[in-house]
């Protein structure tokens, strides 16, 4: 019972949670640089520099127009798509009090994949399909937490969670069946792009801009009210006689989870595991502190799809990898050791 | 009144009636809380108790009547500046994720942040001093998820008291601990009581750890009737054996006495 000292945990304090933060950031931009200059083709990391410049607009080199036309959007794209997949899973591990709690695993991403195929199959343009994808995202996240809207409200780990968890797995296996139908019907000169947006694939990113619109409006609203949140941890009861009104800040972590959620997926497609993993990780190492927890999880986030998309488009290149396998075949061990490793309490 | 002069009123409840369904808990209650007194709320499972203390903290709107704090009703209290005024420790806490002890009394600190939301040097001294209060500072730096009922009990208390509010509500916090935590708890609470003006309010169902300690006590039957008052009064043999339904008696060994169930009948 009484666990060796070596587990005992460091304390967080604004100074620390700073350097924290800064050094997220050189990393970030440490494999945002990278991705720039790393391909297929290869670019000196000089032209990949100048190439960010606004300048000669009227030399158009081959290796200028890779970075700013493919490479830059896409590092963007991943960058702001795991920043808010790691930040939806943050809240909801918040809100739902269940460290397994992701947007993946809860069966947002299938939703939105779903709504996203079916516009494809109708042909529609790729902002109805992006629309759609958001819309089903929306769909599936109103559907899981309306079915296991107890857990919600109570907020309670030791009944709510297996429920909504439950909840989650069966709706994603919806999702998958609906999917796999989808794929059937679907005309086969589709059917490659379709598969790349099932995988999580972040070769279409064109405008990496909405993403960050939302993870701008995300961290905003969310990372004010982290002092709460980390009151909130410890049940709604406690939470309210600290004077947190609790049915709001829950709401609005709800919409933040779901907006975030929603962008990310209509972004990149369903990149799984990073809201679990990321979160994870950042507390394993740093404990779980709130206000420290939500900006570092959007930095890790964001250099975790950056990263695991660098190696998906480089490890066999000049196949290219869709960055969702990437990221389950790390995420998939991860979240096995941490359901098995729980202890009952 | 005569006699010394009575100590301001922390809290008070006006008329309370509370009710869960059709059955009335309890029904049109007044009673004024001061500094300096220890209350024991007493009374048979889903007599009320744990609603009771719910409705003095505010987080339960009452069938009827009001709960005043300083002589303000709860409904005119922004909910902030009402936590630095009471406190509550809830009957269960179940911790999700790992945290240190220390990080999770500070977090009682919360109605005393300011800026970005982060503590100042003051709240961890509060912190490490509601930790030494309970003798709980060795377990400072231990993660939450590896204690045990009895310790995790006391960190809520320790919690509580970190808040720094001069109207402690406690439900139960006696439960999981052994007699020599027990007696240990209740005896840094009148420390802590008779360190400034201060008054505590907690359910307990041993009837003579709460005649041994607390100065005031309120009996619930759970059929809407409450005997409030000081404690010698209230936990009699009598009323107690009419509350719980099982005849008790006081014996006594000198200056010590104790409640305990009657021989005979049942027995």
């Amino acid at each position: 019972m009484n666990r060796p000292a070596a587990h005992t945990l460091r304390a967080m304090n604004a100074r620390r949670a700073a350097a924290i933060w800064v050094v997220l950031a050189f990393v970030a931009l440490a494999v945002f640089a990278a991705s720039l200059v790393a391909g297929s083709v290869s670019v000196t990391p000089r032209a990949a520099f100048d190439a960010l410049l606004p300048i000669h607009p009227d030399h158009p080199d081959l290796a200028a127009q890779i970075v700013r036309t493919l490479r830059l959007p896409r590092a963007l794209g991943g960058f702001a798509c795991g920043a808010l997949l790691a930040l939806a899973g943050a809240l909801l591990q918040v809100l739902l009090r269940n460290p397994l709690a992701e947007p993946y695993v809860l069966g947002v991403s299938g939703g939105a994949a779903a709504f996203a195929l079916a516009a494809m199959i109708a042909g529609a343009a790729w902002w109805a399909v992006q629309a759609s994808a958001c819309a089903g995202a929306f769909v599936s996240i109103v559907l899981v937490l309306g079915l296991a809207r107890r857990a919600l409200w109570r907020g309670d780990p030791q009944d709510g969670s297996p429920r909504l968890l439950l909840t989650g797995a069966v709706i994603a296996a919806g999702w998958g069946a609906t999917l796999t139908l989808l794929l059937t019907l679907a005309p086969d000169a589709r059917l490659r792009g379709m598969l790349f947006w099932l995988t999580g694939d972040l070769n279409g990113v064109g405008a990496p801009w909405p993403a960050f619109v939302a993870l701008a409006a995300v961290l905003i609203a969310m990372v004010p009210l982290a002092p709460q949140l980390n009151v909130l941890l410890r049940g709604d009861a406690a939470a309210q006689a600290l004077g947190v009104p609790v049915a709001k800040v829950r709401l609005g972590v709800y919409v933040a989870a779901s907006v975030a959620a929603a962008a990310a997926v209509t972004t990149g497609g369903t990149i799984g595991f990073v809201g679990l993993v990321v979160p994870h990780m950042l507390r394993l190492a740093f404990g779980n502190d709130q206000r420290m927890l939500l900006p570092a999880a959007a930095l890790a986030g964001g250099v975790a799809v950056m990263g695991a998309d660098l190696v998906a488009r480089t490890v066999v290149a000049p196949t290219q990898l869709p960055v969702g396998v990437v990221t389950a075949l790390a995420g998939v061990p991860v979240f096995l050791w941490m359901l098995l490793r729980r202890r009952p309490q | 009144m005569n006699g010394p002069a009575r100590a301001a009123p922390l809290a008070a409840a006006c008329s309370l009636t509370l009710r869960v369904g059709a059955r009335a808990l309890v029904a049109g209650f007044t009673q004024t809380f001061r500094a300096g007194e220890l209350w024991c709320i007493a009374g048979p499972n889903g007599a009320g108790k744990t609603t009771l203390i719910a409705a003095l903290a505010g987080l339960l709107k009452p069938a009827d009547g009001h709960v005043e704090v300083d002589g303000i009703a709860l409904a005119h209290w922004p909910p902030a500046r009402l936590a630095r005024r009471r406190a509550l420790m809830p009957q269960t806490i179940r911790d999700a994720f790992s945290a240190s002890v220390l990080d999770i009394v500070l977090l009682n600190r919360f109605p005393h942040l300011s800026g970005w939301g982060w503590e100042r040097a003051d709240d961890r001294a509060a912190a490490h001093a509601a930790l030494a209060a309970l003798d709980l500072e060795a377990l400072a730096a231990r993660d939450v998820l590896s204690l045990s009922g009895g310790e995790r009990q006391r960190v809520a208390l320790a919690a509580a008291l970190c808040q720094g509010a001069p109207l402690l509500l406690l439900d139960e916090p006696l439960s999981h601990l052994d007699l020599h935590h027990q007696i240990a708890c209740l005896d840094a609470l009148t420390r802590w009581l008779h360190a400034d003006e201060r008054a505590v309010v907690f359910s307990c169902h041993d009837l003579n750890l709460a005649r041994r300690f607390a100065t005031h006590a309120l009996l619930l039957d759970g059929r809407g009737g409450v005997h409030a008052g000081p404690v010698r009064d209230v936990l009699t043999p009598e009323r107690a054996s009419a509350a719980f339904g099982h005849p008790l008696v006081l014996i006594r060994d000198g200056a010590h006495e104790a409640l305990v169930p009657a021989l005979g009948r049942g027995a």
